[in-house]
């Protein structure tokens, strides 16, 4: 009897790419959920069209590339990237702003470079500072959280906002939106202001910016889950909230009225969403479990560096694009050492 | 350098993968029904291939040697049974490359007649470590789990090595195969009888027995027949169930926390690894004086009506063997030989069972489904996590597949041991292992390619420097010439005339020359007939030397 032939292993693959980014979809959950609690339905609304833009992208690419469209749409990671980069935009920003940074994220940044793969920078963070660079008024549209009293527009409202730019007659853009904690903390320090003294106002919550903190600890909870599903390794995420409590906590302590504390480092922004989602993305990142440490690290301190003397109030975009860059050469030196080769320097 | 101690360590990666090995275990090892015809390929082993001393149309004998091993790393091989040979030519043989080869094919006469026994020995602790390897070797042996490297060279640590722990591979860590298993069930006398052989053959002290812990009934009954014995050098440890535990390194790992260096092998670090049935095949061979002519296959797989494990006879159809189990069931659509992570896939079942088959495994798509379309790699890092040498496998794969085969060294890709752990782990389903492969070969004939166009260059360089010198000769022969054309002769004569008359007589003898046959030992100096009378001196004490040993050994 004759019989058609196949390479070793025989046994069929475990597990599979859609499965691995679907699960990252679903830790996302808890952490969305908090944000529309607090920041209202344009969360969902820049999530919604960051994602189709996104998707719709990938599938015009995939196309002209005249690669499978299906297969290549199942995996799940144009979603993925959209999903992140809605959640990394403020919630008042209008609909054009998720779809440029969708489809820049996509286009450029992912298909140009080959596709799934073959990226060189995180799609969701290149499409996320491309819209922060070109359209820096909009990128400073958050709202005022739910509980803070303050007017807060509905769906219809936001959708409104969202695609038209009408706001309700009796509100105006400017009651809407505020400082995120950390871009308020960085202007009150420049105008001579002490921490103490910051802190008290209530854009500022127990441990971290109010409402953010919320966030980020639902974030960490969906991080954590994908730990413990060893959907994703521990060394980026500890590694760059290692770097970021320990050179924050070294200023901290040397300045406290100067310096924001560690937990607050840590549970504001985007610090949680950056540490499990976003610097996680391991076609960018290092892949040695050494080169993962050390990448993570350097986010973490880049972002440390940009939140505290940097030009803008977010640093994880920045820290994980520079890290980027440095990932290859990272990996080449911190090979692990093979079985039955000596140690370095024995 | 003492024996290490025994403490379970670990090793890197593995899996934990399904067994299967149920299926093939529920009844005892059967004698397989001799089969019409053998076919005997002349390289079962790693190695140069053994060369024919028969021919078509000689009686061969069951334990005949037909085949003698042919340089170093070779052994004989033997008919399995009595009968006829009819052809010596290319056939299929069960190598990865889907190549033939040529075998050796004898017609049964179903007499299964076997040839004078020769005396068997009472003890075998008389014969001397060299002799013992000797008759490993004529008996054909190799290692039966899979590699098929002459055993005999195994028996042998080199000089100024000494072996400290000899170890029993019975991990037989890889789905499906149970052969190692149902041999430990049921023959731990053989086993521990070649145990006993090897410690006296290697001069070693210790040896351990590694079983994984998913063979209770083998390690039962490994242990009463240690007690029966009462052999205290020998321990038997089990192995929690992990692949690939039966690695050599990964087991030595596991064992002693030692690691063999990477391009090294277990002797350096004072150990040696056999696999049980090729103990066992030892312990026939100086005991019964009995070649290696069969072994036990595990017959397995949906894709056949009666699993089971078979003692076939080297050389059987693998097409008998799978009839003996009751035939293919009807949604068989893949053969293998070997195991479903490391074996390969057969394109037929006319192939013959060799040295090295362990496990046939038919397959239904429902058991080993169809490989899934690739999907691009997105470095989660899967195998890397997986890999039991600490490899990259991401980074392999991405320098193998754009063909930057330096950087796959630099990566060290020739530690890679091709278990398909990451393959089997790999969430975009790309087909690594094979990756790895295409990456070897190809360095493997650019360096062939290297060292060939190295020698010609050598060689071209060397053709230049005699051109070079036999030019330098000419003109200062001409000038030489023509200073003697020069001077005035002593004799008086014309030089032109005298220079005339020596080209007149160098072509003379030259032509002379030309009419006795031309031999390059006549006209020798003195000196040059010493050296060659030395030279002969030498080989022919070289031949009485082997020729000693020889009888010696007999």
């Amino acid at each position: 009897m004759e019989f058609r032939t196949y390479s070793s292993p025989h046994l069929s693959p475990a597990s599979d790419v859609s499965v691995v980014m679907r699960r990252v979809l679903y830790a996302l959950g808890p952490g969305l959920v908090c944000a529309w609690w607090f920041f209202g339905w344009g969360v969902i609304f820049n999530t919604l069209f960051a994602s189709l833009a996104a998707v719709a992208a990938e599938a015009l690419m995939l196309r002209l590339r005249h690669r499978p469209v299906g297969p290549q749409l199942s995996d799940n990671s144009a979603l993925l990237t959209g999903v992140l980069l809605g959640l990394a935009l403020p919630p008042l920003a209008p609909w054009w702003v998720a779809v440029i940074g969708g489809l820049f994220a996509i286009v450029v940044a992912k298909q140009l470079y080959g596709g799934l793969g073959h990226n060189p920078f995180n799609p969701a963070m290149i499409g996320y500072v491309v819209v922060l660079i070109s359209f820096p008024r909009e990128m400073t549209y958050w709202p005022n959280a739910a509980d803070s009293g303050m007017r807060a527009l509905t769906l219809i409202e936001s959708l409104d906002w969202s695609l038209l730019g009408n706001l309700p007659p009796d509100v105006s853009l400017d009651a809407l939106t505020r400082a995120t904690p950390m871009d308020s903390a960085k202007i009150e320090l420049g105008l001579g202001n002490t921490l103490s003294e910051i802190r008290t106002e209530p854009l500022f919550g127990d441990f971290g910016g109010h409402g953010f903190e919320w966030i980020n600890l639902w974030f960490l909870v969906g991080g954590l889950w994908l730990l413990y599903t060893r959907t994703i390794r521990w060394q980026i995420p500890v590694g760059m909230l290692a770097s970021l409590f320990g050179i924050s906590l070294i200023f901290f302590v040397s300045d406290p009225d100067s310096y924001l504390s560690p937990l607050f480092q840590l549970f504001s922004g985007a610090t949680m969403l950056g540490a499990f989602f976003i610097a996680t993305d391991p076609v960018s990142a290092s892949t040695t479990p050494r080169g993962r440490i050390i990448y993570g690290a350097g986010i973490g301190i880049i972002t440390y560096l940009i939140r505290t003397w940097g030009g803008y109030p977010e640093g994880i975009a920045f820290g994980v694009l520079l890290m980027n860059m440095a990932a290859p050469t990272i990996d080449y030196y911190t090979q692990p050492r093979a079985f039955g080769h000596q140690r370095d320097g024995e | 350098m003492s024996a290490p101690d025994i403490q379970l360590r670990d090793f890197h990666g593995g899996l934990h993968l399904p067994a299967n090995k149920d299926i093939s275990t529920s009844q005892p090892v059967r004698r397989a029904p001799l089969p019409s015809r053998l076919v005997i390929p002349l390289q079962q082993h790693i190695g140069e291939p053994a060369a024919p001393l028969v021919k078509p149309g000689d009686r061969v004998l069951k334990g005949q040697r037909i085949a003698r091993a042919e340089g170093f790393v070779s052994v004989p091989s033997h008919a399995s049974s009595s009968g006829t040979v009819v052809e010596i030519d290319e056939y299929p043989v069960p190598h990865p490359s889907g190549l033939g080869m040529t075998c050796i094919m004898i017609e049964l006469d179903g007499e299964d007649k076997w040839i004078e026994p020769e005396a068997e020995i009472a003890d075998f602790t008389s014969l001397d470590p060299s002799e013992l390897r000797n008759r490993v070797r004529e008996a054909g042996i190799v290692g039966l789990g899979g590699a098929g490297f002459p055993s005999y060279i195994k028996m042998n640590p080199g000089p100024g090595r000494r072996i400290d722990l000899l170890i029993v591979n019975g991990a037989e860590c890889e789905p499906y195969i149970s052969c190692d298993d149902m041999l430990m069930r049921e023959r731990p006398d053989e086993i521990l009888g070649g145990i006993a052989i090897l410690l006296h053959a290697l001069q070693a002290e210790r040896c351990v027995i590694a079983v994984e812990d998913n063979k209770p009934t083998a390690i039962v009954s490994l242990q009463a027949e240690l007690a029966r014995r009462g052999e205290d050098r020998i321990q038997l440890i089990e192995l929690p169930t992990r692949y690939p535990t039966g690695g050599e390194r990964q087991l030595i790992r596991l064992l002693t926390g030692r690691e063999v260096p990477a391009r090294g092998l277990p002797a350096d670090i004072g150990m040696i690894c056999h696999n049980p049935a090729t103990v066992a095949a030892i312990y026939r061979a100086i005991y019964r004086r009995e070649p290696l002519i069969s072994r036990i296959v595990t017959v397995t797989g949906e894709g056949v009506a009666a699993p089971c494990n078979l003692e076939a006879l080297i050389g059987t159809p693998v097409s008998e063997l799978i009839e003996a189990c009751g035939g293919y069931t009807s949604a068989v659509d893949r053969l293998i030989m070997g195991g479903p992570m490391m074996g390969f896939s057969l394109t037929t079942d006319a192939v013959p069972v060799i040295k090295t088959t362990n496990c046939l495994l038919a397959t239904t798509p429902r058991e080993l489904s169809h490989p899934k379309a690739p999907m691009p790699c997105i470095r989660c890092g899967e195998c890397a996590e997986v890999c039991p040498a600490d490899l990259l496998p991401q980074q392999l794969y991405w320098y193998a597949h754009t063909r930057d085969f330096d950087k796959t060294q630099d990566y060290n890709l020739f530690d890679c041991i091709e278990c398909g752990c990451c393959a089997y782990v790999c969430p975009s389903h790309i087909p690594l292992v094979q990756y790895y492969r295409f990456a070897k070969t190809e360095i493997w004939a650019q360096e062939r390619e290297r060292q060939r166009s190295e020698l010609a260059r050598q060689r071209h360089q060397v053709r230049l420097e005699r051109i070079e010198r036999d030019k330098r000769e000419r003109t200062e022969r001409l000038r030489e010439k023509k200073r003697a054309l020069k001077e005035p002769a002593a004799s008086g004569e014309d030089p032109k005339t005298a220079a005339i008359q020596a080209a007149l007589e160098r072509a003379k003898a030259r032509k002379a020359a030309a009419a006795v046959a031309p031999r390059n030992i006549s006209d020798l100096t003195p000196e040059q007939q010493r050296m060659i009378a030395e030279v002969d001196e030498r080989r022919r004490a070289a031949a009485r030397d082997r020729a000693g040993s020889k009888t010696g050994a007999k």
